[in-house]
């Protein structure tokens, strides 16, 4: 299989990312680490934004795959990171399988909420278990990986990084090809025009619907991470205001490109970890004027910058 | 000659409206037959209904001798009936490359591998092809939305032939372009019809192209067919002028005539 130049600049990156977390600090090890698990999560919000729906519940699968780390630790005994993220991606399939049969059929602000309204069911649910820790949640076990066990502390999150960019890189190669193969490409032009698709012998129904599986399973990795990184879980990863951040980053970043979450996702996660720092009383106020400014002057996303810069070039 | 659409007591209606009632039509094989009517006389109605875009009330369809009555355009698109619209219908925000390479993606049945690029060699080839015939190969790369509304509607057009069509439902091939380009457009459309051996029936309100392109005329007035046969005699029946083409003013009664 070829490399495009796209998948080189993709594992170059990564590559760079992994050789500087060497000689980073800690705090900003952990970070990186989040953000790149965000980044996943938004990924599978800008599939479903790609194909015209905005998902104002991707926090449930997010929070699925948390729980699922945690559970599966806890009660099955499994202590492989691999073992947990997979254990979550296959909980979330079983699921969003059986969820996306009814959302797909929506559109506009009905998918929105329907979307919301099933990730608040399972924060309902979570809050109203005592024996999971309720409100505050519960710690997730040392993991291991392919039989090491990097510990809690230093190692233990430089190990997480390395997991997630291998994980993120994997997953943003999948879909790099994804978006220009037929499936991805229908998905847009449901966006466009769904008259045109259904002339063209193109099932929409099953197109989103094999797009919101998919969407759901990248989320619940980015939940898995944020799990194995942070130690522990709770239900606050399926209220909607933590989706509502997952939409924010989408927008901030774009849709036009799988680099576009990551750099928005780390620039998120940065300015909102220094807004807090510097104006604790008005970080929201402060990230919510980033957005203003974004949606006026860059309605594509920082992503396009990238483009506009080349097409002036060209 | 072989039928390819019949219609039997073909109805639909809104409530107490009527917008077509009892439709009885049979097109054969290769013919070229237009649709005419003022609005609302239940032209697009009747396409909406073939097409399954409309459910109709009552009725039958059948199209290569089987019953498609209840079929939705994604199952007679892939029987060989498809149509283009009034408004074409495109990918606004996609190269217009990619809306034929799309098409060609699903015409192939088995495209959706989620791996496989949309823009194969093979489809990009047959793509500039397709673009070539249609004398819109300038917008290759464009936008949809840079394109002229002439150059829309022969996209939509040939988008709807690709896939192996047996027959071809055109809504107002015309509308919306320029006096100039409209010969020009039916031209290249007839030319690819042919090529193609297709059976089309299109509607339109311009008589000059009516008269120029087809043999066979329906006309459509308040939801029925009041006339169909050569488009010589349809167009010189004195209902149809007076319904449809306006030719001939119904003479006021005077109080003489009582």
């Amino acid at each position: 299989m070829k490399l495009e130049r796209t998948e080189l600049s993709l594992i170059g990156v990564a590559v760079a990312v992994a050789i500087l977390a060497q000689f980073s600090p800690n705090w900003l090890v952990f970070t990186l680490t989040l953000a790149i698990s965000t980044a996943l999560v938004v990924m599978g919000v800008v599939m479903l934004m790609r194909a015209g729906l905005v998902s104002f519940g991707q926090g449930l699968f997010y929070c699925l795959g948390g729980y699922a780390v945690g559970l599966g630790g806890r009660f099955l005994g499994i202590t492989d990171a691999l073992m947990l993220v997979g254990l979550g991606v296959g909980v979330t399939v079983a699921i969003s399988m059986v969820l996306g049969l009814l959302v797909t059929r929506y559109r506009e602000i009905f998918f929105a909420m329907l979307s919301l309204a099933f990730s608040m069911i399972l924060y309902g649910v979570l809050v109203k278990s005592h024996d999971l820790g309720s409100t505050d949640g519960f710690g997730v076990v040392d993991w291991s990986i392919l039989g090491y066990q990097p510990g809690t502390g230093e190692s233990g999150t430089r190990a997480a990084l390395l997991l997630a960019l291998v994980i993120a890189l994997a997953i943003a190669l999948f879909l790099n090809r994804y978006f220009k193969s037929s499936l991805g490409l229908a998905c847009e032009a449901i966006r466009e025009n769904e008259v045109r698709v259904e002339y063209m012998g193109i099932s929409r129904q099953q197109v989103l619907y094999i797009n919101y599986v998919i969407a759901a399973a990248i989320g619940s990795v980015g939940g898995s991470m944020t799990a194995l990184t942070a130690g522990h879980v709770d239900p606050t990863m399926a209220y909607w205001t933590i989706s509502g951040e997952f939409v924010f980053i989408a927008i901030l970043g774009g849709t036009g490109h799988v680099a576009a979450p990551f750099i928005a996702a780390l620039i998120f996660t940065l300015v909102r970890t220094y807004a807090v720092e510097l104006a604790p009383n008005a970080w929201q106020m402060i990230l919510g004027i980033v957005l203003l400014l974004i949606i006026l002057f860059l309605p594509k996303g920082i992503w396009s910058l990238f483009t506009r810069k080349r097409r002036t070039a060209s | 000659m072989t039928e390819i659409l019949k219609t039997e007591g073909l109805s639909r209606y809104f409530g107490a409206v009527t917008a077509a009632e009892d439709i009885n039509i049979t097109i054969t094989e290769g013919e070229i037959v237009g649709v005419i009517g003022s609005n609302g006389a239940g032209k697009t109605t009747f396409i909406n209904m073939v097409t399954g875009y409309l459910p109709p009330s009552s009725g039958t369809i059948a199209f290569g001798g089987a019953p498609i009555k209840g079929l939705g355009p994604r199952k007679l698109m892939r029987k060989g009936l498809t149509r283009s619209f009034q408004i074409p219908q495109l990918f606004l925000e996609l190269p217009v490359i990619d809306n034929l390479a799309i098409a060609l993606a699903s015409a192939e049945h088995n495209q959706f591998q989620m791996l496989r690029p949309v823009r194969t060699p093979r489809r990009l080839a047959a793509a500039d092809n397709i673009l070539e015939q249609m004398n819109i190969s300038q917008y290759r790369d464009e936008m949809v939305t840079a394109m002229p509304q002439g150059a829309r509607k022969l996209l939509d057009i040939a988008i709807a032939m690709l896939g192996n069509p047996k027959m071809l439902l055109l809504d107002e091939p015309t509308s919306g372009v320029s006096m100039e380009e409209k010969y020009t457009l039916m031209d290249t459309v007839m030319e690819a019809v042919k090529r193609r051996g297709l059976t089309v029936l299109f509607v339109e309100h311009d008589m000059e192209i009516v008269q120029r392109y087809v043999t066979r005329v329906l006309a459509f007035a308040s939801g029925v067919v009041i006339k169909d046969g050569p488009v010589d005699e349809v167009l010189a029946d004195k209902q149809v002028q007076e319904l449809v083409t306006g030719k001939r003013k119904k003479q006021p009664e005077t109080e003489g005539d009582a």
